[in-house]
């Protein structure tokens, strides 16, 4: 497989149209090929995630990572950046904000020069909850949700996702196939709540496929995590390039 | 589970950071996940002085067992101080 990719910071039009930093890795491959949005879990637009993307681009896909923190913190490093983020109350980003965006890095990827105009999105932990938001919101055509909390269910009291309609109720707007990868241990999102959440889908006649992981919890897939779990985290990956591999195809 | 709650508090004095000391104006208190430490959820502390800019920060990232020992040390300091002083 020919894998050669080029990584690097690119500023993209986000939400509103505003320039946000973003982290691109595109595969040299001339296409046409698929395109992701990753979204960063809470910790930031860090290394780990964009370890991420850079993988989908050595195997054959273009990936773009929006840094959800660049406006709170423009040039700071992503730790830094999520305590300034924290520190101006701006963590959880708002909703309307995260779908802004998330459609401005679709943009960007459906315009470059080897896109085959297919994009799908994935997000691990709070981005797991903002891959199944972006795809309730915006035409995609598949997504990934990485053990995303409170989809299903209410958050608890004083959390600030409690006083939010649950997402699961928007179901019907799903716009592509869902691939959903959960840890049987995790506690947001529970097996009571992923299972929640394939009923809503059923119901709605709505494509998914589920994996839950025994001895797994959340954020399985983080390689320097104690919560890894190299069987799943295997597993996982397979499944996220099939589900890529179907519905970016073309 | 990502938690998002933040306690916030002004504050005042110093910290030191990796370009040497400045003065910490505010501080953020959160049990959220870490960046660093090897748990899953840990009791973080921000000192910062936003007005420096995002990078004038010193964090820490503690085991909830040992953020309550901190406390514990943290008041117990505080009431053996002599009279007078505080």
């Amino acid at each position: 497989m020919y894998d050669a990719m080029l990584a690097e910071t690119v500023t993209i039009a986000g939400h509103g149209g505003d320039e946000i930093e973003a982290y691109s890795a595109r595969t040299m491959q001339p296409g046409p090929v698929g395109g992701v949005v990753v979204i960063h879990h809470m910790p930031g637009y860090d290394r780990q995630t964009a370890e991420f993307t850079r993988t989908f681009a050595v195997g054959g896909l273009n990936a773009v990572m929006p840094n959800l923190y660049h406006r709170e913190a423009p040039g700071a490093s992503p730790d830094d950046a999520m305590a300034a983020a924290r520190a101006k109350d701006m963590i959880p980003i708002p909703d309307e904000r995260i779908v802004g965006e998330v459609a401005g890095a679709a943009q960007y990827l459906r315009g470059l020069s080897n896109s085959n105009g297919k994009v799908g999105v994935i997000g691990h932990c709070s981005g797991g909850r903002q891959a199944f938001l972006a795809a309730v919101s915006l035409p995609l055509d598949a997504a990934v949700d990485c053990y995303g909390g409170f989809v299903t269910g209410t958050a608890p009291e004083g959390h600030p996702l409690h006083s939010l309609p649950p997402l699961v109720e928007r179901v019907a707007d799903l716009s592509c196939p869902l691939l959903g990868l959960f840890g049987k241990e995790d506690r947001a999102p529970s097996p009571a709540d992923v299972a929640q959440l394939s009923e809503a889908l059923k119901a709605h006649g709505k494509i998914h496929e589920f994996h839950s992981y025994e001895g797994a919890g959340h954020a399985f897939l983080q390689v320097d995590r104690p919560s890894y779990r190299p069987e799943a985290a295997v597993d996982a990956w397979q499944r996220i390039w099939a589900w890529f591999g179907e519905y970016l195809a073309g | 589970m990502c938690t998002y709650l933040t306690e916030k508090v002004s504050i005042s004095g110093s910290g030191k950071g990796p370009a040497g000391w400045f003065r910490v104006t505010d501080a953020s208190v959160y049990f959220d996940h870490p960046v660093h430490a090897q748990a899953e959820h840990t009791l973080n502390i921000d000192f910062l002085d936003p007005g420096a800019g995002p990078a004038a920060r010193v964090a820490v990232e503690l085991t909830a067992e040992s953020a309550r020992a901190l406390a514990n040390a943290i008041e117990a300091t505080l009431g053996s101080v002599p009279p007078g002083l505080l």
